[in-house]
């Protein structure tokens, strides 16, 4: 689960003000927004990458609002991979179990476990420069449910996609939040991504959180953006 | 349809006249293809003036063996000294906000402007003053080098770093100024305190700019003259570096050893611009490879 309880952040001239909201555990949570509305900055937050001024962050219970980004049990995908141009695509599956000191023979498995379930076995030997779009979101993807987090936070993971692909990497999100039980935060602002992944649509519109769990609702509500369809919920 | 009547006012009918580029396109040619001209017509020149049979000879002389050798030695122990402070520099510079940050960075940039003789100046004034002199006697410089610094080899080689080292500095700063921020921090998330995300993701993605730092530092130190005719003085067999050989050889009239020493030097430098165009992917740091 994530539980995010009044939260505030400042990011430069930014500030974002009591922002509440509630994935359940296992859950697809997709968070929606303009530019600039500072959907980033609150995954930024959860991921202890921004500092909190004010509230609560809680990941399954658990209040990790004071705790290093490396210490939240948290995978994060951000926009466009990041992969680490230096290192094979293995490397990549094994950088935080590596680093987490597992055995050797264990992180071989979780290598293979993983191949497996993104589609990448073939790639496991090469490095990120040759690798298309799609491949890369599933190569960071990998690297970030090695070490099997409670939670994904996915910052425009697909923004960068053609729309074969993107459908495609939706298929794969849903079906590896199947079979993990990950409980995700997506940041997108294209309506099919959140039609096709989501349980859960957050609208962050002027500082405010917006929860709709019907998402063909939230279609029209962008399209005549009329304050009259907006129903606010806390 | 009708292309040539006009439908825009403001769209001129000039498309009859503007039929040739060549006259710009020409003068374009010309004044670059001057400066170009001048770089390599001062190379062969250097290179024809002497005769290969004579060059050689003329390295053989002890005293222009020395200065190579200590030239080597002392680019690259300046090169390295560059690398190893730029790259924290570099990397704070490019990470951190901070109160004078600005005041910081011009301060980096005074030994790129200050005229070389006053650095060299400024460094012999510095070990004449009382902390000078008890950091270059003081322990534990004082056991390194007992004879001191000023006027001694280790002042070459802090001669050059001064200098080196705000290339490295800048070039470092830009290097860690193009990775993206996301995969330190991607590092981070999966575990990595930050040290380790610097060691493990950060210097390896920084390796190009790290090797282009590198280089030009020690073609900077190989280059560098002023400071050292006046921190390390122009002692032969001592304090002999190859400008200091060029400006020796010269100031007794002996043109051919001046030149093949120079030629030395070009070779060096060549070598060292191949290695960054094939390596470097750092967007031209400022380069002054051949400053008196």
């Amino acid at each position: 689960m994530i539980r995010v309880e009044q939260l505030s952040v400042r990011a430069g001239e930014f500030a974002l003000d009591d922002v509440s909201f509630v994935v359940p555990t296992g859950k697809y949570g997709v968070l929606m927004g303009r530019t600039g509305s500072g959907k980033t900055t609150v995954l930024e937050a959860i991921c202890g990458l921004k500092p909190v001024v004010r509230g609560r962050i809680l990941l399954d219970d658990r209040d990790v609002t004071k705790l290093k980004p490396g210490q939240r049990g948290i995978g994060f995908v951000p926009q466009e991979g990041a992969l680490f141009s230096t290192m094979t695509v293995r490397e990549h599956l094994a950088f935080s179990l590596v680093i987490r000191k597992w055995a050797k023979d264990q992180i071989r498995s979780r290598i293979e476990e993983l191949a497996d379930l993104l589609g990448i076995e073939h790639l496991l030997t090469r490095h990120p420069q040759g690798l298309s779009g799609g491949e890369r979101q599933r190569v960071a993807l990998g690297r970030a449910l090695a070490s099997r987090p409670n939670v994904l936070c996915l910052d425009e993971p697909l923004s960068a996609l053609d729309d074969e692909t993107r459908e495609e990497m939706c298929a794969l999100l849903r079906s590896v939040g199947e079979r993990t039980g990950v409980t995700a935060l997506h940041i997108t602002h294209n309506v099919g991504e959140s039609e096709r992944l989501a349980d859960t649509v957050f609208v962050l519109r002027d500082g405010r959180i917006e929860e709709r769990e019907d998402t063909s609702r939230l279609v029209r509500l962008d399209d005549d953006n009329s304050p009259a369809t907006t129903e606010r919920r806390a | 349809m009708n292309t040539t009547k006009q439908t825009d006012p403001t769209t001129p009918r000039t498309y009859e006249k503007a039929t040739s580029d060549w006259p710009f396109i020409a003068i374009l040619w010309t004044i670059g293809g001057f400066y170009v001209l001048m770089i390599v017509a001062m190379l062969v020149a250097d290179a024809t003036y002497t005769t290969p049979q004579n060059f050689l000879d003329l390295l053989g002389s002890e005293e222009i063996r020395y200065s190579i050798k200590l030239s080597l030695i002392t680019c690259t122990l300046s090169a390295a000294l560059s690398l190893w402070v730029s790259v924290p520099i570099g990397y704070l510079l490019s990470h951190y906000d901070f109160r004078g940050k600005a005041l910081v960075d011009a301060v980096l940039d005074i030994p790129i402007v200050l005229p070389p003789l006053v650095i060299g100046l400024s460094l012999l004034i510095l070990f004449q003053t009382d902390i000078g002199q008890s950091i270059q006697y003081g322990f534990p410089l004082n056991l390194i080098f007992p004879e001191g610094v000023t006027y001694e080899i280790p002042s070459i080689v802090l001669a050059q770093f001064m200098v080196a080292c705000a290339f490295a500095v800048r070039t470092m700063r830009v290097t860690f100024d193009q990775i993206n921020p996301r995969q330190e921090q991607v590092a981070l998330t999966l575990g990595c305190r930050r040290s380790q995300a610097f060691w493990l993701v950060v210097l390896p993605e920084a390796r190009r700019g790290m090797l282009t730092a590198v280089t030009l530092a020690w073609a900077r130190s190989l280059g560098e003259f002023g400071p050292i005719l006046i921190f390390s003085g122009a002692t032969r067999l001592h304090t002999e570096v190859l400008p200091t050989t060029v400006f020796l050889e010269l100031s007794v009239g002996n043109i051919e050893a001046a030149v093949a020493v120079s030629l030395v030097m070009v070779a060096a430098a060549v070598a060292v611009l191949i290695l960054v165009r094939l390596y470097g992917r750092v967007d031209r740091p400022i380069t002054r490879l051949n400053r008196p």
